[in-house]
């Protein structure tokens, strides 16, 4: 609503009024915050979301191999941070201590006794019964593990044939490498998400920067770089994939790098669009009458209203990015086989159909995460749209 | 006297953020049969609201109570299939923008015929005729050849026309004409407007004007309601009304108007900006290799001078080159012939070049909604300019800012504010104050007022001529609206279609036109008032 009319007069005297801070988020954005979070089931995916990749941030202190602390007579060290080998918990080994097996965690418990090599059982029932180790006091050890106590990449030593159904230790079994399906799922989850919004990040920062200056200078400079985006946009990305892989070996930044590479015309089309009809309105040539720079009117005067068409788009930015990681992955030329893929456990569930959980817990992973971001963004969508109203 | 449509205790209120604004307020009225009926009021005082509810054509967040009674019938809480029967078959409507209210996509033909099917149930040849019997009844020319045309090949008076047509199409009792003629030419709005009378004694219809144009209310209407803030003010017979207004708020409209002459000046001040025989032309290309086959002439050999503290007006119809004379005259577009700003030749500089001269010459828009960037505060609109010119480095850009606020007549204490939040007139005072922070020597006032409401319109005018005072100002006034311009310019061009059909003293202009043209918009411009 508009402000009161007040009588200024000409020869009033002028009152500077102090400095004001600007609030974080501007009215607009506060606006559009009440309106997103007027829509409950937008909200509530955003916080599961949330919760969801704050805990996968944590996934080294929710599933790993190591424990989370170790007390060793009398001294705490944290294995999830350092190396330890052996010998540091009275071992001969010098290389890492594997915590998992019965005579390190005798080591630990007793103290260092040499005897655990050879009866790791007998010792650790005489410490539980009478506090002594082969007669002697021990300064008892202890150590934390988290819940799940299996890395992506951890062998588990169970018997029958791999992959093994789920069962008290491993909750969604294991799959072909007898590798703990929960634990992948976990750093998978992370991986996906971290990957995606890298890849986001930066496509949508070259898109919107081309797209800008495409729109707002026009003519030939638009002419010209149409010509090459229509070149660019038909290069077969995935063998460009397989060959730089072939060249430069397989690696996390390699593939954010080609994706980011191939991802950015996406934005280039709206955000053009966008700059086009707005270079023809009045404030940007007002500005443009002030003598104010190309660039200030682009990104200060223009782009703020671009963000909306933005905005709508990334939803299907960042869906399409998890899919194409998640494709490449199945296809075989994604991440090192070793990585936590989801697109990789979706290969193994095809290939291994007589052990549904793994096929299950795939699409149940694919389907909650797809969900949760596409009810997230329909919220943002709307909470961006002007004219619906919220009551 | 019979009455279409009785309007008991409306209430209209929209909600949003949880928030509820009543934009109308207890309001009473009535049609009667065959009467023309006018409600008038400055923007955002509910008319078009009220209008709308009639058949409940609002958006989904607007809450109606209240009776509206058409014809016996109940319209407040009708089922959508009752409205619709209603809509367009006995109560039509004529919009005020007819660039957006035909689809750019269908023939004239096709938009008309699904109406007609839609209402009466006419297909092939049944329909044509009727619609070029419609097409006839609105004035337009040729109608079998226009049937094929789509919406753009029209001007915008025929377009009107169309939409007017489309409107009649179902004979409809009442007619409810939202602003059916602002966005025209003031010729066209004289044509359209004996149309529209015309018509409505033809066809024995009601009529529902809706304006903020006193003139055209005098000449047209049988009885008036007055509304402001969402209220109805005052009501009665137009001519009693008109001679004897009671509400004070009334007497405020209908004195609103900008009269006078500005003081003259001295004729040996200082050349701010010349032109010689300057010339756009926009090339036409065509064929594989465009080649270039011809111009369109936006502006033909424009000579103008501007001296400090005077006012050229620049007065013309729509397309006539204006607004790109101004333009290329400031070097927003390109341009051919010489352009002298404060006596050296700017044509050919650099952008960069241009950066420092930009300070001189300031341009203020004619849309005060759209000119300001909506998502900075007052205090970064206003003070952009000083960022990039340094006025005077020595003082702190929030003071300047505040003084130049109280200077156009703006509370400095809103300057952490957004454009949104200020009203039409208050808007246009921040363009003003963005350009005159600058201590410009040549403005460029492209329709500065024609977006206003009329007793704003009075302020800015005055609010002008005291800066211009003031700061020995030039001014390049662009304007349809003649008043105005007389009120303003000491010296005016008028132009028609690129071509400069006469130049010279304001007093001499208006007292004695030489062409035709210019006799023609003197006499669309002055006489609606005159008719009463």
């Amino acid at each position: 609503m508009a402000l009161p009319e007040i009588e200024i007069e000409p020869d009033a005297p002028v009152v500077v009024p102090p400095a004001r801070k600007r609030p974080w988020l501007s009215p607009l954005n506060q606006r559009r915050w009440r309106n997103f979070q007027k829509n409950r089931r937008a909200f509530w995916s955003l916080i599961i979301f949330c919760l969801l990749f704050g805990l996968s941030l944590l996934a080294e202190f929710i599933a790993n191999d190591k424990p989370i602390l170790v007390k060793y007579n009398g001294e705490y060290f944290m294995p999830i941070f350092n190396f330890y080998p052996e010998t540091t918990f009275g071992g001969d080994l010098p290389l890492e201590a594997q915590y998992q097996y019965e005579d390190i965690s005798c080591l630990i418990v007793s103290g260092g006794v040499i005897d655990c090599y050879d009866d790791p059982e007998g010792i650790l029932a005489e410490i539980e019964e009478t506090g002594t180790a082969l007669g002697n006091p021990v300064d008892k050890g202890w150590m934390l593990w988290p819940i799940i106590p299996y890395r992506f990449d951890t062998i588990v030593d169970i018997q029958g044939a791999a992959p093994s159904p789920p069962d008290e230790n491993n909750w969604l079994g294991t799959d072909d490498t007898k590798r703990d399906v929960l634990a992948r799922v976990i750093y998978g989850f992370r991986l996906s998400i971290f990957f995606t919004l890298v890849v986001t990040v930066f496509a949508s920062a070259i898109g919107i920067f081309a797209g800008a200056v495409q729109g707002y200078f026009g003519g030939w400079v638009d002419l010209v770089f149409q010509r090459i985006l229509e070149i660019w946009s038909s290069t077969p990305s995935l063998f460009v994939i397989i060959i730089m892989f072939a060249i430069f070996g397989r690696s996390f930044w390699m593939l954010v790098f080609l994706t980011v590479l191939f991802g950015w015309p996406s934005l280039v089309g709206v955000v053009r669009a966008e700059f086009l009809r707005a270079r023809n309105f009045e404030y940007v040539r007002a500005a443009r009458a002030l003598g104010v720079s190309n660039a200030t009117i682009m990104f200060r005067h223009m782009l703020p209203n671009a963000m909306v068409a933005t905005v709508t788009l990334l939803p299907f930015i960042i869906t399409g990015t998890i899919a194409t990681l998640a494709g490449l992955d199945f296809l075989g030329y994604g991440l090192p086989s070793s990585a936590p893929s989801l697109g990789e456990m979706t290969l193994q569930a095809k290939q291994n159909l007589q052990a549904p959980w793994l096929g299950f817990t795939a699409f149940f992973t694919f389907a909650i995460m797809l969900s949760l971001l596409v009810f997230i963004f329909e919220g943002v969508r709307d909470a961006f749209d002007p004219r619906k109203t919220f009551a | 006297m019979s009455m279409v449509l009785k309007v008991r205790d409306l209430n209209v209120s929209f909600r949003q953020d949880g928030a509820e604004t009543h934009a109308v307020k207890n309001v009473n009225y009535e049609i009667g049969r065959g009467e023309t009926v006018a409600l008038v009021g400055e923007s955002g005082s509910g008319k078009s609201v009220t209008a709308l509810s009639a058949v409940s054509l609002l958006p989904d967040s607007a809450v109606i109570t209240g009776s509206i009674n058409y014809e016996g019938a109940e319209m407040v809480g009708a089922d959508e299939a009752e409205l619709r029967r209603v809509r367009g078959n006995d109560i039509s409507f004529i919009f005020q923008e007819p660039m957006t209210s035909l689809n750019p996509l269908h023939t004239l033909e096709k938009q008309l015929a699904e109406s007609i099917l839609l209402h009466q149930g006419l297909t092939g040849k049944a329909a044509r005729a009727r619609i070029l019997e419609l097409l006839n009844k609105v004035g337009i020319h040729d109608p079998e050849e226009r049937l094929s045309s789509y919406p753009h090949q029209l001007s915008g008076g025929q377009r009107q026309r169309v939409m007017i047509a489309m409107a009649l199409a179902n004979g409809p009792e009442l007619l409810i004409a939202d602003e059916p003629t602002t966005a025209l030419d003031v010729t066209i709005q004289a044509q359209i407007l004996e149309l529209l009378a015309d018509l409505k004694k033809a066809e024995g219809m009601s009529m529902l004007f809706i304006t903020h144009d006193l003139g055209i209310v005098r000449k047209f209407a049988d009885r008036v309601y007055v509304m402001k803030d969402g209220e109805i003010v005052e009501q009665g017979e137009t001519k009693a009304l008109f001679d004897n207004p009671q509400h004070p708020y009334t007497q405020t409209l209908l004195s609103a108007e900008s009269t006078g002459v500005p003081d003259p000046v001295n004729p040996n001040a200082e050349v701010i900006a010349e032109t010689d025989a300057l010339r756009i032309w926009f090339p036409i290309y065509r064929g594989l290799l465009k080649r270039t086959v011809g111009h369109i002439k936006a502006v033909n050999a424009a000579t103008l001078t501007v001296r400090a503290g005077e006012t050229v007006g620049v007065v013309g119809e729509s397309g006539s080159g204006k607004t790109t004379l101004a333009l290329a005259m400031m070097r927003l577009i390109s341009s051919e012939g010489p352009v002298l700003f404060l006596g050296s030749d700017i044509q050919g500089l650099t952008s960069k070049a241009l950066r420092p001269l930009r300070s001189d010459m300031q341009i203020v828009f004619q849309d005060p909604f759209g000119s300001l960037s909506p998502r900075m505060t007052v205090e970064e609109i206003i003070a952009e300019g000083l960022t990039i010119h340094k006025i005077d480095p020595a003082r702190d850009n929030r003071e300047m800012v505040a003084e130049i606020m109280v200077e156009v007549g703006l509370d400095p204490e809103t300057m952490h504010r957004y454009p949104h939040e200020f009203s039409g007139g208050q808007r246009q005072r921040i363009a003003i104050a963005r350009a005159m922070i600058l201590r410009p020597r040549l403005v460029v006032l492209d329709e500065p007022t024609s977006a206003l409401d009329m007793t704003v319109q009075v302020q800015i005018v005055e609010l002008l001529r005291n800066l211009q005072k003031k700061y020995q100002l030039a001014y390049l006034f662009i304007s349809h609206d003649l008043k105005v311009v007389r009120a303003l310019s000491h010296k005016v061009i008028v132009m028609k279609r690129g071509d400069v059909v006469e130049q010279g003293d304001a007093a001499q202009i208006f007292d004695e036109p030489q062409t035709d043209y210019t006799r023609e918009l003197m006499a669309a411009a002055f006489d609606v008032k005159s008719v009463g």
